[in-house]
Formats: C-alpha cells, sequence, structure tokens
C-alpha cells in the first residue's frame, strides 16, 4: 500500500441494505409483469445479490422471481490477460429465456466489458424479450456504449481507484469501499 | 507458459494440483454440451489442427467437438505412414506447421515419444492424442473425472486395469494419474502382457480376474488387440476371454457399487460381456461425455493466460473490482 | 623421408614391457629409434617438450564403422581415420556392413587403398563372414585376408546360425584371424530400440533384454571350445555375458572380449526423454551391468576398449525414438570418458587403461602396435590426462555428430599423434583444430 492510499467507506451495511430495498422497488417498476421476470447474477458477488434482491420482489408482494447465475469468463474479450489460473464459475439458468425479461445483476459497472459478455452469452441461452442491467454501484469509466437502468450507488473514480465490494454470505459482512489510488 | 506448461505430453510429469486443475476446469465444460448453443467464444480464432499419424474416429471426433464448443477453426490431417519413413515425415510435418503458424496441434501417432518431439521443435501448443505405447493422457484424465464422478473422490480407491498392460499408453497413462491421485491401483492380465518393472511402481499384480474383481473398486477393461494373438503373446482370443473376460457371472462376485469403465471401441465377447458394457456398473457412455469436457478444459488451460500480457494490462489499465 | 622427432620428458607409458617413468623417446625413420633420459636431439631432426603429458603407445581400435563404400555422406575412410587420429588412435579395424558389404578381396583392398590415400591412423578392413553378410554362404577368407583383411564379422548382424559360425570358427583358423560376433539372438531382439528394463516400461519403448545378447555369447563360447577357433565377443554389455566369459577363460576358451566407452559409462536412464543420441545397439544397459563390465575390465576378463563408432547423418537422428537408427560415433571421445570415468574415477590406472586401449587390442587382432620397444613401429600418442575440455559434437572432424556425450566436461585427450613416425596430429590443447 502506498502512503498516498485513502480508503473510505461508500455504503456501510446499512446503507447498502436500504440500496437494495429501493433498487428492489425499481426493478418491479422496470418489469410490472413480474412473472416473465429472471434476475440473472453474474459470478460471483452478482449472483448474491440478484438472489437477495429476488427475495426483496417476492416480499414486497410479487410472484416468485426465477433466478440464475452466469459465469462470463468464457466470453471475455481479454481471455489471453486473465492469467495462469483461470477459474470457472457455474452458470446456471432457469430453463427457457425466450420471451422473458431479464434482469442482468451485478455488483460493480466500470468498462461495461463484463457486461457486453454477458449479453453474448445469454444471446446462445434464447431470445428474451428485453435485457435490463441492475448494479450495485456504477464508477464511470466506461469503454462501450452501455448503461445500467438501476443504480443502487453512483461515484465518480479514476483508473487508479479501486471499488471493493463485501457481501454478507461471501465476506462476512455487506459494506462497499473505494480506494483511491491518488498521484504515483 | 500456462498452469499446465507449453504441451500436455502425459501425465507422469504433471503435479497432483495441475491434474486436479485439469478435472475442476472441466466441469463447467460439461454444462456447455447441455445447453442449446453448445458453443462458447472461448478459443474464437486459433487455429487447430489435429495431425493423426493412426486411425481413429473416436478420439479425433471427440477432440474436434470440444475444438468447435470452443469456437476454434480446426483442420483434420490424417497421414498414412506407409507411403514416407515414418521419421521423415514427422519432422518436415513439424516444420510446415511451425512455418504456417498453426496455434495448437493434437497428434496421434504410432511412436512412443512423438509427441514430446513434436512440442521441442514448435511453438505451437502440442496435445498428445496417443504416442505409441507412451501415453493418452486425455484418456487417463477422462477415466480420472469419470471415477471421480461416480465416487466423489480418487485418494484411497483400488482400481484395476485389465488386460494388455503391455502395449497400452491408456494404461500408463491412468496409471500416472491414479497414483499422483493416492488411489491404489492393480493390474491384471496374462503375464506376457504386463510390462517390465511394473511392481516397483507401486502397483499389485493379479494372476486372476476373480481376485481383481473381488479387490477392486473400479474395474478399467483395456481393449485386446487381435494382433496380439497373432504375435503369439496369448493362444486365442476364446481362451482369453474364457479366462480373463470381465463377465456377468464374475461380476457378481464384486462390490454393489463396483464400476466398470472401458476405453473403447469394445471387443464385445473378447474382454467384456454386452451385458457388462450395458450394464447398470457400467459408465462407459460417461467416459465419453466426460471426454469432450476434459478436451475443452484442456485446450482452454492450454490456450490462455499469458501472465505477463496479464501483469500490463493490470499495470496500464484499470485497478480492482469487475468492470 | 620424415624428420627425425625427440619427444622430451613427458611420462612414457608402455604396457607391453611394463614401463611407466619419465623419459626421453626418438623416433627416427618410422621407428622408435630411443627411449632413456637426457637423449639427445637429432640431427635436422625436431624437438618437442611434452613435459607433464603422457607418451604412450598409439591407442588402437578394433571395432569402428566407414561408411566407405556406399554412405559416403555420414563417414568415409579419410574422415574417419582423421576422427581417429584426433582420438590419439594410430589403428583401426574397419567393419564391413558397408554397401556393398566387404565380402571379397577387391572390396577388401579398396579399403586398403582408401587408408594409404589418406594417410592418417591405419584402417585395417574386416571381412565379412558371409556373403553380403546373409548368414548363409562363409565369405572367401583366404582371398580377403590375402588383400590385407584382419578378422571376419557379420556385426551389424548376429551370425545366426550355429553351424555357420562353426564352420566360421574351424576355417578362421586356417589364417588365425578372429572370428568377431554381434552376440544378438534375432528373435528375441525383433523390434527392440532400448533395454528391456523399467525405464522402458515407463517409456513405452519396446525393450531388448539382455537374455538376447547373453545366449549368443553362451553359444559362440561353447562353438569356440569345441573348434579350438578365436572368437571375439563385440561390445559387450551385460553382467550375465561377463559371467559367461569368466568361467570359459578358466577353462582357456580362445576368447577375447570388447566394452564400449558408453557402457561402461552410461546406463538406460540415458533414454529417457526420448534422446536418439542414447540409442544404439547393444542398448545401454543397468547401474549393474556397468558395475560388473568395469569390474571385468579391471580383471582382464573384458580384454579391450572398442568404440563401435557408428556415425549418422543427422536428419536420421532427428527422428522419433522408435525410427532412428542404432549408433553413436566414438572415436573423439573415447581416450576422454575412459579416463574421465575409469581413471579418474579410481577404477583403472592409467597405464592399466592405455593397456585396454593399445597393447590388448593390438594383440588381439594380431596388429602391429601397442608397444614402445626399440625397433617398433613408430605408432606413438602423446596425451594430455590433465587439462579439462567439454565435449563439442559440432567440432567433430568425424562427418557425423550423434554422440552421447555432447557438453560433457572431460579429461583426458591427445595432443599428438604419431603414425609409421609422422605427425598427423598436433593441437597445442585438447579440443582445438590443428594441423
Amino acid at each position: 500500500m502506498t502512503p498516498h492510499n485513502d480508503r473510505s467507506i461508500l455504503l456501510d451495511a446499512r446503507a447498502f441494505a436500504r440500496a437494495l430495498q429501493r433498487m428492489a422497488v425499481e426493478i418491479t417498476e422496470l418489469a410490472p409483469a413480474a412473472e416473465h421476470l429472471v434476475l440473472i447474477g453474474i459470478q460471483r458477488r452478482g449472483v448474491e445479490l440478484a438472489e437477495r434482491l429476488a427475495q426483496l420482489i417476492e416480499k414486497n408482494g410479487g410472484p416468485s422471481v426465477r433466478r440464475g447465475a452466469l459465469d462470463i469468463t468464457l466470453y471475455r474479450d481479454d481471455l489471453e490477460t486473465v492469467g495462469p489460473k483461470p477459474v470457472i464459475g457455474e452458470t446456471r439458468i432457469p430453463g427457457d429465456l425466450s420471451g422473458s425479461h431479464v434482469v442482468i445483476v451485478d455488483d460493480v459497472l466500470y468498462t461495461g466489458r463484463t457486461v457486453r459478455a454477458a449479453l453474448d452469452e445469454l444471446a446462445d441461452f434464447g431470445r428474451p424479450r428485453r435485457i435490463s442491467l441492475c448494479v450495485l454501484v456504477d464508477r464511470g469509466g466506461r469503454e462501450l456504449p452501455i448503461a445500467a437502468d438501476v443504480v443502487g450507488k453512483a461515484v465518480k473514480t479514476g483508473p487508479r481507484d479501486r471499488v471493493d465490494v463485501g457481501v454478507k454470505e461471501l465476506d462476512g459482512k455487506d459494506e462497499v469501499t473505494v480506494v483511491r489510488g491518488g498521484p504515483a | 507458459m500456462t498452469a499446465i506448461g507449453k504441451d500436455l505430453v502425459g501425465l507422469e510429469h504433471l503435479s497432483p494440483e495441475q491434474i486436479r486443475l485439469i478435472l475442476d476446469t472441466a466441469e463447467p465444460f460439461k454444462e456447455v454440451s447441455e445447453r442449446p448453443i453448445k458453443k462458447v467464444p472461448a478459443l474464437r480464432g486459433k487455429t487447430i489442427v489435429n495431425l493423426f499419424f493412426e486411425a481413429s474416429t473416436r478420439t479425433r471426433i471427440s477432440f474436434e467437438f470440444a475444438e468447435k464448443r470452443l469456437s476454434a477453426d480446426t483442420v483434420n490431417v490424417a497421414v498414412s505412414g506407409s507411403s514416407v519413413s515414418k521419421g521423415e515425415t514427422l519432422v518436415d510435418t513439424a516444420r510446415n506447421l511451425e512455418a504456417m503458424r498453426i496455434d495448437m496441434v493434437v497428434i496421434r501417432h504410432g511412436s512412443s515419444g512423438a509427441a514430446q518431439f513434436l512440442g521441442s521443435r514448435i511453438r505451437s501448443n502440442v496435445i498428445n492424442a496417443g504416442d505409441g505405447k507412451h501415453e493418452h493422457p486425455t484418456q487417463g484424465l477422462l477415466d480420472l473425472l469419470t471415477i471421480r464422478d461416480r465416487h466423489g473422490r480418487i485418494e484411497g480407491l483400488k482400481v484395476c486395469l485389465v488386460g494388455d498392460i503391455l502395449h497400452s499408453r491408456v494404461a500408463r497413462s491412468n496409471l500416472w494419474g491414479l497414483t499422483k491421485l493416492g488411489a491404489e491401483v492393480g493390474v491384471c492380465g496374462p503375464r506376457t502382457l504386463l510390462p517390465r518393472g511394473i511392481e516397483e511402481l507401486g502397483v499389485q499384480v493379479f494372476d486372476r480376474i476373480e481376485q481383481a474383481i473381488e479387490w477392486a473398486d473400479v474395474l478399467n477393461v483395456l481393449r485386446l488387440q487381435l494382433e496380439r494373438m497373432e504375435k503369439g503373446f496369448i493362444p486365442s482370443l476364446r481362451e482369453y476371454y474364457r479366462v480373463f473376460g470381465v463377465t456377468e457371472e464374475r461380476l457378481a462376485q464384486a462390490r454393489r457399487d463396483i464400476t466398470v469403465m472401458h476405453p473403447g471401441p469394445m471387443n464385445r465377447g473378447v474382454e467384456i460381456d454386452s451385458r457388462v458394457a450395458d450394464g447398470p456398473h457400467s459408465v462407459i457412455l460417461d467416459q465419453v461425455t466426460n471426454g469432450v469436457a476434459i478436451r475443452m478444459a484442456v485446450l482452454y488451460l492450454l490456450a490462455g493466460g499469458k501472465p505477463e500480457l496479464a501483469d500490463a494490462a493490470k499495470r496500464g489499465a484499470a485497478g480492482g473490482g469487475a468492470e | 623421408m620424415t624428420r627425425p622427432l625427440l619427444l622430451r620428458g613427458g611420462r612414457v607409458i608402455d604396457p607391453s614391457r611394463g614401463i611407466d617413468e619419465v623419459a626421453d623417446l626418438l623416433v627416427q625413420d618410422g621407428k622408435i629409434a630411443g627411449l632413456g633420459r637426457g637423449l639427445g636431439a637429432p640431427d635436422g631432426g625436431e624437438v618437442r617438450d611434452v613435459t607433464g603429458l603422457v607418451v604412450a603407445p598409439g591407442l588402437v581400435d578394433v571395432h569402428v564403422h566407414f561408411r566407405e563404400p556406399g554412405n559416403e555422406d555420414e563417414e568415409t575412410v579419410a574422415t574417419g581415420a582423421r576422427a581417429a587420429v584426433t582420438g590419439g588412435y594410430t589403428a583401426v579395424c574397419a567393419m564391413p556392413n558397408t554397401d556393398p558389404v566387404t565380402d571379397n578381396q577387391a572390396a577388401v583392398g579398396f579399403i586398403v587403398r582408401q587408408s594409404v590415400r589418406a594417410g592418417l591412423a591405419r584402417v585395417y578392413p574386416i571381412g565379412a563372414v558371409s556373403v553380403g553378410q546373409r548368414g548363409e554362404k562363409l565369405a572367401e577368407f583366404g582371398e580377403m585376408v590375402g588383400a590385407g583383411a584382419v578378422a571376419v564379422s557379420d556385426d551389424g548382424r548376429p551370425v545366426a546360425s550355429g553351424h555357420l559360425m562353426r564352420t566360421a570358427l574351424e576355417y578362421a583358423r586356417t589364417f588365425d584371424i578372429p572370428v568377431a560376433d554381434h552376440c544378438e539372438e534375432p528373435t528375441l531382439f525383433t523390434g527392440g530400440v532400448m533395454h528391456e528394463g523399467l525405464v522402458s516400461s515407463r517409456l513405452g519403448l519396446k525393450g531388448i533384454p539382455a537374455a538376447a545378447e547373453e545366449i549368443m555369447v553362451a553359444r559362440d563360447l561353447l562353438l569356440a571350445e569345441l573348434t579350438g577357433g578365436h572368437v571375439h565377443l563385440c561390445h559387450m554389455s551385460t553382467r550375465g555375458s561377463v559371467a559367461f566369459i569368466r568361467r570359459a577363460k578358466e577353462r582357456n576358451v580362445r576368447v577375447t572380449a570388447e566394452v564400449t566407452p558408453h557402457h561402461l559409462t552410461l546406463t538406460d536412464h540415458a533414454c529417457e526423454g526420448y534422446d536418439t543420441n542414447a540409442k544404439m545397439n547393444p542398448p545401454l544397459r543397468e547401474a549393474a551391468d556397468v558395475a560388473a563390465l568395469r569390474q571385468a575390465l579391471v580383471e582382464g576378463v573384458i580384454d579391450c576398449i572398442a568404440t563401435d563408432h557408428a556415425p549418422h547423418a543427422y536428419d536420421e537422428k532427428d527422428a522419433a525414438f522408435d525410427d532412428a537408427p542404432f549408433g553413436v560415433v566414438g572415436l573423439e571421445t573415447g581416450f576422454g570418458v575412459a579416463h574421465t570415468e575409469l581413471v579418474e574415477g579410481g577404477v583403472l590406472s592409467l597405464p592399466d587403461l592405455i593397456h585396454r586401449m593399445s597393447t590388448a587390442p593390438a594383440r588381439a587382432f594380431h596388429l602391429p602396435g601397442g608397444g614402445l620397444r626399440i625397433g617398433a613401429v613408430a605408432d606413438v600418442c602423446v596425451l594430455d590426462v590433465r587439462t579439462p575440455w567439454t565435449v563439442d559434437a559440432a567440432a567433430f572432424h568425424s562427418k557425423s555428430r550423434n554422440s552421447p556425450f555432447g557438453g560433457r566436461r572431460l579429461t583426458g585427450a591427445a595432443r599428438m599423434t604419431l603414425v609409421a613416425g609422422r605427425l598427423v596430429h598436433d593441437v597445442p590443447a585438447p579440443g582445438a583444430r590443428g594441423a
């Protein structure tokens, strides 16, 4: 860690929970006919978030929401730089996606390349009627023309900064921190 | 250099961790073969040549499916070894492939050491699809995966290879893979078909198939080739079946959950009964399914992951987190 | 007429007379003219100070393959003779498995003439045992000996027929020449490419069992005993063969035997990695065989070291192990390997090594040389046994490069070689290219 690193909490556990509540409501507004809704989380943390959002939507009185998981490793456009141990996670798509409204769920939206890979992969599973994007944090810095429909929290960051997302199920607590890289 | 090296020549020199990595990587690829669109773009734009000096339909097709499901461009070359001396052809072939800038070569050849010979002369990744009597690593790996799927583990399992061990590259690859992952290995067959020094490799030798069946959790039954009889290693195929055949009657003495495997193609009625091959103990068709997944995993691991590019990307571009 | 030459101050070793002392050696008119301390410089002659070096009778290799006629791209009599003197050899015996086979007086005479033309090491032809080496009909031993052959052999192949071997041993008695056999039972050999053992099992290569050699060794010894003929056993490789020879010599059977530097040094582990420079016939065997061969050399159960120098074109050896031809070159590394492994390894003394590489082989094949008595022909080598050098196959004088010792660090090399008093090899340091 360089002496210029500057770490701040963007969302603590309570803010995290409030953001998820709001996001669940916004998704419901996006997709009034909830029986066609499918929440697909991008490995890894997107999967946990999708599960929580689905439960919140169902608690708010909606019908049961289908969920799934997508690992985009095989669709990355930078496969050669992945490193010596590319670990592929589970891909689990609930049934036929044709005619459904898919909401892709991820923890951080940055360059947009992960979402592009997810769109390519989803196309190999069928033809949804509509695809929306829901992210917990939008940190700017897009390299592709991709925008999120539902955003938990937006923050401006630079290339030397890092956004770390922790979810209770995998990391022990819900928290989003921003680590500023600062001038070299 | 990837996690498993530049080439896959055999299992003898892989570490247990590397073998486990390949098995673990194969799991998600099984799911790809279940999708309606059985294709992922992971190896898009890569050129792969299937260079088969020995005829083989099943292995070649399995590799071809693996390559196409990864979106690679594949070319099949069948070389007959009769007209030209085999040694010449291999060196010239290596040079030609190098000159055409092929990304990966899958080679099957009649001489032991041929895959290593090729791998040391060209920059392309080389995958051994069977070299002489030396190794057939993807078969060994798919056998391991099949055993692991069926029994949940490899360590401590008793696996017996049955048949012509002397001439079998499948047996050698199985031997290395199983011992590295902690299984106990046995062999059973006529002494004329056992290699010298096999006991020194920590393998138990069973002279009778009944003993092997009583001992084993898994039987891997190898194909007996007709020419073994013609060269005098065994007196007749009929005698081989009577003495060593894996029959339903003999299997009745086995453990309830004994697994029967066969690399194929089977000589029904010689080394194995049809009723056994088609019966509840047999995982022979799972082996075929796993074969494609294993080969996809191997191609994927060899093709990807250049750490120096990863480091450069990290230095030049984003910080952490997802994109 | 060559100038007289005085080699001053070297350690003179003459195993034929048990001499090992620092002395001067005078060579004149192609013969040894004087041996002693403080010899005067000859008139009109040259004086070379060889302090710190060893002066010995020229080395003799009774088993080499020069590929002329037929495969001149691999080696010729001339290039082979050049390789020989570079290694300190003043005489070699060339096996007849040429193309066409050297099985008649014209072919034998051709080799002799090529040797004289080259004017380097003496190349003595060995004639074939059977016409075309086909193992059916005896070749004309008498005519071949008359043209210059010093022995007969079907090497490359065994004399498979017991009847033919017996006949050859009996017939050879008339001309007092040895019958040199390549001991190998053909049906146990078929398709084998290396020693049959744990290493061949791991590599998936077909093995040649030790028994394939031992069966024919036993047969040849029994036939030699039966006929009273002289059998010379080529390139021994197994401890079983050594045991048979030992017992036969106790019974006074007329047998001589040779072993190669590679069989005294390497085991079948050298084949790991499928290096075709470790592929030769008989194959490299196990550590216990190497130990037994060394012990046999110490005892004299094996009489001499011979390289079985077998050149092959680079593209033939650049192939899968199964397809590469058998054989390695050895003339330019023979003494270096033997000295490093056996003398520095404490197995043999230097005089004993020179005995096994000069005196004993000359005696086995009734050749001149192998000694430095006054009046003997001046075939001499001057050896550096101190300066280490690294084997560089690319620098060989042989046309071929197939050596298992490439890159190895050795001590022991010829600095000068004289044949009939003429200086035909003269380098300032081991491995350097010189005159």
